[in-house]
């Protein structure tokens, strides 16, 4: 073997003992501006790699629209559009600043985030509080039902989680997702068990907290009836556990995997803060009745960075009953995307283990060069979003990373190494 | 007024073999003239054009991609057919959607779900064959390399490599062994004994293993080299290990060398190493007469020589099919052969006695095809000319059918001569298809000579294949040398 | 220069000739079948060209993979 091999090789070991060192605990919600110092009035987090107003989709921009309206930047929705058009707005990615949101992902000053504290090696990572299904700020919605239920988190929910996590100390959360990986769950689609984990974990804090017993009954309520409530907590969970893998020289392990909509962006090791993007593909899966792919949105939400860490589609096999949604897939052949998976993933992680498969490890580190070589592209496990703004989720399928992003990324690191 | 029509299919891979055998399913249907489905390396699309094929959308096509081709005698005919191949490609059982059942897609992964596999045989297209030897070497695998169309050069570096790490690299090329009783690619089912092969050649491996087993003896293991490895510029790194190899090998008592004769310094450095070796050795370099050999090698110069030298026997015994000569002919002999080194040992045969032939592989002292006058040829169908874009004839004795309907329906040919060879590998009945086309030529026609490389306990049988000749009215040899010996006679000459 | 006769080439080669190889298959699927069917342990890589035939992403991809 070659040197550079020689040295890719041991970058990338250091890359996934960094992933599997890890040891995230949700420890707090604070408003975003206390997570993110550098937020200010007017500047907006979006999910995915970086894009402008023009180009956005509708969902997207409903999304903006609505925030901006609920921080006070705009009267109402359509002064919020043209603002937003005019260039009013500073639009970022979440992932810029430790953030990561899902579906459109709009993060803002005022916004109650997650804190996820990776303890090995202090970084942490934010992420807004899942809120939930059908009219949402994350499908686009933002008509005066979203931006009522937003305060709530922001002066109700929000605090009342904090001051909870913070009087138990934190919820250690490697150890719940390898619980969830035995109930059926993958993290992404399918988060119930997960859900119902943390709710047990927190609500004794949250009713040693509560200001009074009306609150505590509609936290409770609010959590309990959310499925999906840990998708937020896995997500900040992924970022908290990527990023110090970053910017390992001649690493070839994706650290990031992220979409808005429009493009799909990925973040390799060895090549820092780079976006490696290519246009979004369309999930295909099935679709609620009354919906069909005609109206679905494209592909969109930092939520791949749990396929990133290993979950999600990567986890398909813990999850029979999601691949029920995986177009022409059935139950049994659940396995077969984690198999495919591990085709492009550099190791497993022995801690978050898929009992149907022996406890195989889910594939942990993608690599770069496997996804080329192979021509295997991660697989994600997504909801489907309806293409005009606020009206939902309108399915659950799979959708793949285009393959560009991994052959630019490629020629990029053999650039960076002296060898294209 | 015929048209083209081409499908292109990104991504999309097939090995050779099943898309030939839906190109002639394809090819046969009616209203089609000429129909493929190939790879879209440059060689591929360069036969296809040369076959009138490809239109815009076949020619963009990039090697990866699988090309559908029709050209057929309307649109209609043409549509068909694309649909008749889409379906056949539809129903091949999908690689990853089997049941539960995950196909590797890399070696890499597929060595985590063996652990302690120890070869790989590959067979990819030779532009990737390379690529893939290496991978196996890395994961301390020895590599048996069948497919050719590998450059010199990454021989070369592979058995470096390989040699460094202790590593056999079968190959390019190498289409059989056998190895801890287990035959591999082309090879026959033979008892295990105890005598050794070390060969350049896969029939040539073929063919000896088979008359050791005739003779009552077996083989302990037969190691492919590949075509060049005692080429000048390999210097025989394969044969030298597989040398030593065998020399430590307490189930060998008796090594037997095939090879085509090498360049003098790598002729001299091999022997000078079975020199040094514990086990005696037959040495076959096919058609040398001269050699200069250390005191525990014999030499024989063809290869049923061979196998008698290291059976120690002066004739095969047990052998059913005892040959009249027939009446003696006038006319050319043409033989076709699947097997170069039965080709080789043909021409050694008719050189011994006299024969003016011509080969497109010659030996020395035979004249090569073109520009040639000599009356007799003896063709080697394996050769690159014969099979760039085609599976081997052996995998697909189809590609002998053509080449031997006209030379039987020849009015100048007298003896037509054939090599059969059975065993795994190969078709499931190579003297079937023989015996049709000579079977349906009617009468008169030339004499027909064939041998059979294989054994009885090969899945198509030695002695049902043999039957099957001969009901067809075809003379069948004990071995190949007997053939061509036989052919020889027919003619009149070389008594 | 002549390498000496009993080397390292040894125990790997020695691995492979003292039992039935263990293989894995690159290629055609008719020779695992019949190996199969013999009762030889071996694995079918469920191949295709590497970077699905683009030449010079394989090129870096071979550079960068060893």
């Amino acid at each position: 073997m070659s040197d550079l091999v020689n040295k890719i090789a041991g970058a990338n070991e250091e890359a996934v003992r960094r992933m599997l060192a890890a040891d995230p605990v949700l420890i707090d919600v604070i408003p975003a501006n206390e997570a993110i110092p550098e937020l200010k009035p007017g500047m907006i987090l979006h999910a995915g790699p970086p894009v402008d107003w023009e180009r956005m989709c509708g969902p997207m921009r409903g999304a903006i629209a609505g925030i901006a309206v609920f921080e006070g930047w705009a009267d109402d929705l359509a002064d919020a559009e043209a603002k937003a058009a005019a260039g009013a707005f500073d639009f970022h990615p979440n992932h810029h600043f430790s953030a990561v949101g899902p579906m459109t992902g709009m993060t803002t000053i005022s916004q109650p985030v997650m804190v996820v504290e990776n303890r090995t090696f202090g970084n942490r990572a934010y992420c807004t509080i899942n809120e939930g299904l059908g009219k949402v700020m994350r499908f686009g919605g933002n008509d005066a039902e979203v931006l009522d239920r937003l305060r709530w988190l922001r002066d109700g929910l929000g605090p009342a989680i904090g001051a909870a996590l913070r009087e138990m100390g934190g919820v250690p959360l490697k150890a719940v997702v390898a619980r969830g990986l035995t109930m059926g769950d993958e993290m992404h689609q399918r988060n119930v068990g997960c859900s119902g984990l943390m709710l047990r974990a927190i609500s004794p804090a949250l009713a040693r907290t509560a200001a009074d017993t009306q609150e505590l009954a509609r936290a409770l309520a609010f959590i309990g009836g959310n499925d999906q409530f840990f998708l937020n907590i896995a997500m900040a969970l992924g970022k908290a556990m990527m990023d110090p893998v970053r910017d390992i020289e001649g690493s070839t392990v994706v650290t990031a995997m992220s979409r808005n909509g429009t493009d799909f962006g990925i973040r390799v090791s060895g090549t820092g803060d780079q976006w490696f993007t290519a246009p979004v593909e369309m999930p295909e899966g099935l679709y609620f009745p009354g919906y069909t792919d005609a109206d679905a949105n494209p592909d969109m939400g930092d939520s791949t960075i749990v396929e990133t860490i290993g979950l999600g589609g990567f986890a398909m096999a813990a999850a029979p009953a999601v691949a029920g949604f995986v177009g022409a897939g059935s139950a049994s052949e659940a396995a077969n995307f984690t198999h495919a998976m591990a085709e492009i993933a550099l190791g497993e992680n022995p801690e978050w283990t898929i009992p149907a498969l022996d406890y195989q490890g889910v594939p942990t580190g993608i690599d770069v060069r496997l996804v080329v070589e192979t021509g295997v592209a991660p697989t994600i496990n997504t909801g489907i979003a309806h293409r005009e703004p606020g009206v939902g989720q309108v399915g659950a399928g799979v959708v793949k990373a285009p393959l560009g992003c991994f052959e630019q990324a490629l020629v990029a690191l053999a650039e960076r190494m002296g060898v294209a | 007024m015929s048209m083209i029509l081409n499908q292109v299919r990104r991504g999309y891979f097939l090995d050779s073999v099943a898309l030939m055998r839906i190109s002639r399913t394809v090819a046969g249907l009616d209203g089609v003239e000429e129909a493929a489905l190939m790879m879209g390396s440059p060689s591929n699309l360069g036969i296809m054009c040369d076959a009138d094929l490809l239109d815009e959308v076949g020619r963009a096509a990039a090697g990866g991609d699988l090309i559908l081709a029709v050209r057929a005698a309307d649109q209609a005919a043409g549509e068909a057919a694309l649909a008749k191949a889409s379906d056949l490609l539809e129903r091949r059982p999908s690689a990853a959607g089997t049941g539960n059942t995950w196909r590797s897609k890399t070696l890499r992964s597929a060595v985590k779900h063996l652990p302690g596999a120890n070869l790989a045989l590959i067979s990819v297209p030779g532009d990737f064959a390379a690529a893939e030897a290496r991978k196996a070497l890395r994961a301390g695998l020895h590599a048996m390399i069948f497919s050719d169309n590998v450059s010199i050069k990454d021989e070369l570096d592979l058995k470096q490599e390989a040699r460094a790490a202790g590593l056999l690299v079968m190959g390019p090329d190498c289409g059989t062994a056998i190895i801890g009783g287990v035959p591999l690619a082309f090879a026959n089912v033979v008892p295990r004994g105890d005598i050794g092969i070390i060969g350049a050649s896969g029939t040539g491996i073929q063919e000896i293993s088979c008359l050791i087993a005739q003779a009552g003896g077996g083989v302990s293991h037969a190691i492919g080299v590949g075509g060049r490895d005692l080429k000048a510029e390999i210097g025989g790194i394969t044969t030298l290990m597989a040398i030593d190899a065998l020399a430590c090998d307490p189930a060998t008592r008796h090594v037997v060398l095939i090879s085509k004769p090498p360049a003098a310094e790598v002729a001299r450095r091999v022997l000078e190493r079975i020199g040094a070796s514990p086990k005696s050795y037959t040495v076959c370099f096919i058609g040398a007469e001269e050699l200069d050999l250390p005191a525990n090698a014999r030499a024989a110069s063809t290869l049923k020589a061979a196998a008698l030298d290291a059976m120690q026997i002066n004739a095969l015994l047990g052998t059913v099919h005892t040959v009249t000569v027939p009446d003696a002919r006038a006319g050319s002999i043409q033989g076709l052969f699947c097997g170069g080194t039965l080709a080789a040992e043909a021409q050694v045969i008719f050189r011994a006695a006299g024969l003016a032939v011509a080969s497109n592989a010659p030996i020395p002292g035979i004249e090569p095809l073109a520009g040639s006058t000599a009356l007799h040829r003896l063709i080697d169908l394996g050769e690159d000319e014969y099979t760039a874009g085609r599976p081997h004839p052996m995998i697909e004795p189809a590609v002998r059918d053509d080449v031997l309907a006209e030379t039987l329906r020849d009015p100048d040919v007298a003896v037509v001569l054939l090599d059969v060879v059975i065993g795994l590998g190969a078709d499931e009945d190579p003297a079937g298809h023989v015996a049709r086309e000579v079977a349906g030529r009617g009468a008169g026609g030339p004499i027909v000579i064939a041998s059979v490389t294989g054994t009885d306990g090969d899945p198509q049988g030695r002695l049902a294949q043999i039957e099957k000749l001969r009901a067809a009215g075809i003379h069948v040899a004990a071995s190949n040398a007997d053939a061509a010996e036989l052919a020889v006679a027919c003619i009149g000459a070389g008594a | 220069m002549m390498p000496p006769m009993m080397s390292m080439a040894d125990d790997a080669i020695d691995n492979l000739f003292s039992a039935p190889p263990k293989l894995v298959n690159v290629g055609l699927e008719s020779f695992a079948e019949e190996l199969t069917a013999q009762g030889v342990e071996v694995v079918q890589v469920d191949w295709s060209p590497p970077a699905r035939g683009d030449a010079r992403l394989a090129d870096l991809l071979s550079k960068l993979s060893w």
